[in-house]
């Protein structure tokens, strides 16, 4: 396969194309006969995913850093380049976004009944943000998408919405804005540092990731100007309340986009730049005590909160903030099997989350309610969509031999040996989880069905099935074979935390197996 | 051949995927199901056989498997999922298996009118693959898979008929409690990779000893985490309150899952990482506290339960406790011993009791009765109808009760023998052997009380439902017949000396456990009267246990429960298991769900995160503009006012 590939010069367009590939079917879409709208994106979504595979055989798991790399000027004057390439840290993230694109699609074909152009277009500018976030490797070009996603969120979820969508999609927008904007004055600043200098004023990653040393007498600043930015995303413990309402009031599709993609930019955008640029701010005693300590928080505290939520999407939102609390959890831990796990985490949590999202909407096509107290004993008249949505709440609660379990106990076996006494707490989690997922999936799925109206709700049609039926597919995989998937990431995540390593403050306890 | 366990559990893993299939697309094709359910049992009975015949032969006590690389994560640390056959996984490996496939068979009678016929016999193989999994593990978090998975199997088949609340919520709270326990797991493993850069099981035996010094904190702590894990999957004190609300779960699923494999896991895993427990004696003396303490506690209240189920789910938690007592002495093959010889006689219990609720059931039904089918208030008498279970059960109760020459009777007299040995160096042994004593007493007390009621007497559910019963048929007393022969002659497998034995278990599983034994001092030989004197006392014990608790029963006027008055006092207390679960609920649960509720979601995140730090910073925004469009008031003498103010103001500071 890899020959192939490179027999056809993949490596040399793929980013390219994966990028331009959506952003020019928006035109089609929007110009296209309404009722053909859907028909595009789902073509298009498939071409993207065909093509965006290949990534999986063309990288090469032996080199750790970037590949598929593109470096051209773009804007001169100010340094900025189109500059964009793949690494380890972030190929599961863009095989994630290109594999998620036509189930989105696909997911989306009987909910979304209105304005359906504008829907599809919005769904494919989505793809192209969330993958331009992932390849950049130039600070503008970065920052750009980055902020370029906001806009299609807005409207997605102001749109298309349930009922309290506005307020919802406005302290989206705010909550996130005020983050990145201090991230773009970090960035500009950083540049202007460095350029005065140098001489040389470029926002090329390289290029300021190897002037970091020059950044230090700032990096208190700009490491928090970039870490408000990112928090906010991931969302850490106590910026997490505008997720709940964005989960809830989007529509499907775009629940899915945020927790599967939306969600890992925070934490891929601590790993890519926070870090590596202020490692010695970021990863000291005191920063390291305080962001580890609201993970934990935010692992335990989301999940009691999750587990009295009355709304499924409600709860699965919190759910989210209880899971990206492992990947902040893996990050500060700072060795290769933590950092390894808070990626397993990242790509397991959007397989789970993102099949849970799905099938809430399906719920939701069929009864238009979100309610938990509105379903009950659906096991009997649903068997299909019940063991789907059994097997993934046991995913999701990091089940061995499931996707789930193999991030978290990475990250918490990982990071222990800095932070026993946080892991342990953490650890505790595995009980909240269970009972969250286990207390809900028994109020809707099993019980005695006792509202009539539940009575005629129909199992899972063949499409629903397509949608369903590969990521849970993928939840066993990676459960009991991640093994291709750790290999492509060893690299990248052994390089980074050599990179940071001079940063670390001597850990709790010493290296496994030190002793005699 | 040894390479080949694979296919032990391959053959269950095709069963749970084809029938999960069938019960998907074809749940009415029982005969397919029936075919590949047990078919599939069989097949790996005999791969176990050929296992352990091949490790019988081979010179190595232990054959790792290597079946892929699972996690390959970084230099240090790359897991792979590997089994390892041992003369310990290869003896459980016939056990699940055999004891499994006895259970399957009953299963195709006694679910045999069910709809979710294909479903049942789905998560029963899975039950299987996981079990299997769990015993072969080559390192701890490859057991785990099966340590969690038949988790999951216990909460899918406990709430199998899932349309009553009741067996949903025993469900989800049987998983719940092992969650606890998974926490301790989970840490130990974080522990033992960071003290020792392995988590295999012979890395830990090999490398335990020369890290950890005798009595080291951190072993402790190890050995500690993993026993709160076997507290949990092993229902003993303070996790066991799961165990007996398990039994909303079919009859056969309580022998197989819940008496035989699963809850001994518990028992496995202490013997499988004896070399850290061995390294923390203190753990060991928990073990055994906690183990002889379940045992006696559990025991008293299978005195006064009414429900059949109820009554063998207490005495299985307090047999339990018994293979704690053995291991935490450290005779770990006496544990091994009696979780197989339990294994025997408790799944033939159940089957029983299963028989016994089926017929009932069956006539009940028939009879358009409405009573329970599982509360021996309404039985008595069965014995008249049902010679062959009667007979059967009779066996399994001399055996649980200890009754020579019954395979119970040997493996209980070594626990307690060895309680009584360690005894004499540690007195807190001396307690534990009295309080397995007293619970050995009331095992043979509340046995012959559940046969008496069930079986004797004068049968109280009615002339009508008596036309309708009979015995099971021969899918179901078959198996039952196995178990029986297993139950009276299983104690061949560790005869003692005294009676002429060879301890054939004890030096096959010798290499398993050798490095624990030679790190604790060894237990002391009990010789001449002292040992004749302490074999007298515990038959002693199960006789008058048998006899008083026949005598007790058959005299008293046992009224339906309809007609019962409510009990009282002391009885009452026993009656309600202490209130264990009402404590938990009122000290654990509702605390925690108030304070999630509450607390964090009502009070910390909807009002101070979201209402004022959110909502406020959106407030002071809008104060700040609202601020400066006031400045803008058009009034020129306002403009001037301002003008003036700041200028003197700019002007100090110059002029400063």
């Amino acid at each position: 396969m890899a020959a192939l590939l490179a027999a056809i010069g993949y490596e040399h367009w793929i980013i390219h194309v994966l990028l331009a590939l959506p952003i020019l079917a928006m035109p089609v879409i929007l110009f296209a006969p309404a009722r053909a709208a859907r028909y595009i994106a789902f073509v298009v979504a498939l071409m993207e995913m065909v093509l965006g595979i290949g990534l999986w055989w063309a990288f090469d798991p032996t080199r750790s850093g970037m590949q598929f790399v593109t470096d051209v000027t773009w804007m001169s004057r100010f340094g900025i380049g189109y500059r964009v390439g793949i690494d380890g840290l972030s190929l599961l993230l863009v095989l994630l976004s290109v594999i998620m694109l036509p189930l989105v699609v696909w997911g989306s074909w009987r909910g979304i009944d209105q304005k359906q152009r504008g829907f599809y277009a919005l769904i494919m500018a989505l793809n192209t943000g969330m993958l331009g976030v992932f390849v950049a490797t130039d600070l503008f070009l970065f920052y750009m998408f980055w902020e370029m996603l906001l806009i299609p969120m807005y409207f997605m979820i102001g749109i298309w919405g349930s009922a309290n969508r506005i307020y919802a999609a406005t302290k989206f927008v705010i909550y996130t804005f005020v983050g990145s904007f201090m991230m773009l004055v970090a960035i500009i600043w950083m540049v202007a540092v460095v350029g005065k200098a140098t001489g040389q004023y470029s926002f090329a990653y390289d290029n300021l990731l190897d002037h970091a040393n020059l950044l230090r007498p700032w990096g208190g600043w700009l490491f928090t100007a970039f870490a408000l930015a990112f928090a906010v995303k991931v969302p850490l413990f106590p910026f997490h309340t505008w997720l709940p309402d964005a989960h809830t009031e989007a529509p499907t599709a775009g629940s899915v986009d945020l927790a599967v993609i939306l969600l890992k930019m925070g934490t891929y955008g601590f790993l890519r730049f926070a870090i590596p640029f202020f490692p010695m701010f970021a990863l000291s005693k005191t920063t390291g005590m305080v962001i580890a300590t609201l993970s934990v928080i935010g692992i335990v505290y989301a999940a009691l909160v999750a587990m009295v939520q009355p709304d499924l999407k409600r709860l699965i939102a919190y759910s989210s903030v209880s899971h990206l609390g492992f990947v902040m959890l893996g990050i500060w831990g700072s060795t290769v099997e933590s950092v390894q796990g808070a990626i397993m985490v990242m790509v397991s949590h959007g397989l789970s989350t993102g099949a849970l999202f799905f099938m809430i909407g399906m719920l939701y096509e069929r009864r238009h309610t979100r309610k938990i107290a509105d379903y009950g004993g659906l096991a009997r008249v649903t068997p299909l969509l019940a063991t789907a949505f059994v097997i993934t709440a046991f995913s999701s609660i990091g089940l061995p031999g499931l996707n789930g379990f193999v991030g978290e106990f990475l990250v918490l076996l990982g990071s222990f040996g800095r932070y026993p006494w946080l892991v342990a707490i953490a650890a505790t989690v595995v009980v909240f989880s269970a009972a969250y997922m286990l207390w809900s999936t028994q109020r809707v799925f099993f019980n005695r069905l006792t509202n009539p109206l539940n009575e005629g709700i129909g199992d899972l049609n063949l499409r629903e099935l397509a949608v369903i039926g590969p990521l849970i597919a993928a939840m066993i995989w990676v459960g009991l074979y991640p093994a291709p998937l750790l290999r492509r990431t060893e690299g990248a995540a052994r390089h980074y935390v050599e990179m940071v390593t001079p940063a670390l403050p001597p850990a709790a306890l010493p290296d496994p197996g030190a002793q005699p | 051949m040894v390479q080949l366990v694979w296919l032990a559990v391959a053959f269950p893993l095709f069963g749970a995927v084809a029938n999960a299939l069938l019960a998907i697309r074809r749940p009415a094709a029982k005969t397919a199901v029936s075919i590949i359910g047990v078919g599939v049992l069989a097949g790996a009975f005999v791969v176990a056989v050929g296992v352990f015949n091949a490790l019988v032969h081979d010179p190595r006590p232990s054959v790792p498997v290597v079946l892929w690389h699972w996690m390959p994560v970084s230099e240090r640390l790359s897991i792979d999922f590997a089994f390892r056959v041992d003369h310990l996984s290869a003896i459980m490996l016939l056990v699940i298996t055999g004891v499994g496939g006895l259970i399957h068979l009953f299963s195709v009678g006694y679910m045999r009118s069910d709809p979710g016929y294909a479903r049942y016999f789905a998560y029963l193989n899975l039950f299987i693959v996981f079990m299997l999994v769990l015993v072969l593990g080559a390192s701890l978090p490859v057991s785990f898979i099966g340590w969690e998975g038949v988790g999951l199997c216990s909460y899918l088949l406990i709430g199998f008929w899932y349309e009553i609340d009741a067996n949903s919520d025993a469900g989800k709270k049987a998983f719940l409690a092992n969650r606890i326990g998974d926490f301790g797991v989970l840490v130990a493993m974080f522990l033992l990779w960071w003290h020792l850069g392995t988590l295999d099981f012979v890395g830990i035996t090999m490398r335990a000893g020369a890290v950890f010094p005798i009595g080291s904190s951190a072993a402790l702590l190890i050995a500690l985490a993993l026993f709160l894990g076997c507290t949990g999957k092993s229902a003993q004190i303070p996790l066991y309150v799961w165990l007996p609300d398990a039994m909303a779960g079919p009859t056969p699923v309580s022998a197989l899952i819940h008496a035989a494999t699963m809850v001994t896991a518990g028992v496995f895993l202490v013997v499988r990482t004896a070399s850290v427990f061995a390294l923390a004696p203190v753990s060991l003396e928990v073990v055994a506290v906690v183990g002889a303490l379940t045992a006696f506690v559990a025991a008293s209240i299978g005195l006064r339960q009414y429900d059949i189920k109820k009554v063998l789910a207490y005495s299985t938690v307090s047999q339990l406790g018994y293979m704690f007592l053995g291991v935490g002495t450290g005779a770990f093959a006496s544990g091994i011993f009696h979780l197989i010889t339990h294994a025997f006689f408790k799944a033939l219990l159940f089957l029983g009791a299963g028989s016994v609720i089926h017929a009932l059931h069956h006539a009940f039904h028939h009879a358009h009765s409405d009573a329970d089918a599982q509360d021996m208030r309404n039985m008595g008498g069965l014995r008249r109808w049902m010679p062959w279970t009667f007979s059967l059960m009779l066996v399994a109760t001399l055996a649980i009760s200890g009754v020579p020459p019954f395979s119970g009777f040997f493996s209980k007299d070594e626990i307690l023998g060895a309680a009584f040995a360690r005894g004499t160096q540690h007195p807190i042994y001396l307690v534990c052997w009295a309080l397995a004593l007293g619970a050995a007493l009331m095992t043979a007390f509340y046995m012959a009380r559940l046969l008496a009621m069930t079986f004797l007497g004068r049968f109280r559910g009615g002339d009508k439902a008596a036309e309708y019963l009979h015995d099971a048929p021969w899918t179901m007393t078959g198996p039952l017949v196995v178990l029986g022969l297993l139950s009276v002659l299983g104690g061949v497998i560790n005869l003692p000396h005294f009676v002429g034995g060879t301890g054939w278990l004890e030096r096959w599983l010798a290499p398993v456990t050798e490095t624990a034994r030679m790190t604790m001092t060894p237990l002391p030989e009990v010789e001449g009267a002292s040992a004749l004197l302490l074999i007298s006392l515990a038959v002693a014990a199960a006789a008058v246990g048998l006899i008083g608790g026949w005598w007790v029963t058959s005299r008293a006027t046992i009224l339906t429960p309809a007609q019962s008055p409510e009990e009282h006092g002391f009885w009452r207390a026993v009656y309600h298991k202490y209130y264990v679960d009402e404590l938990y609920q009122k000290v654990f649960v509702n605390p925690t769900v108030w304070l999630s509720r509450r607390v964090l979601w009502q009070t910390v995140d909807a009002f101070l995160v979201d209402r004022l730090g959110v909502g406020g910073t959106a407030r002071l925004a809008e104060g700040l503009g609202w601020l400066g469009s006031r400045l803008q008031n058009g009034q020129v003498a306002f403009y001037v006012t301002m003008f003036a103010v700041g200028a003197v103001l700019i002007l100090r500071t110059l002029v400063r």
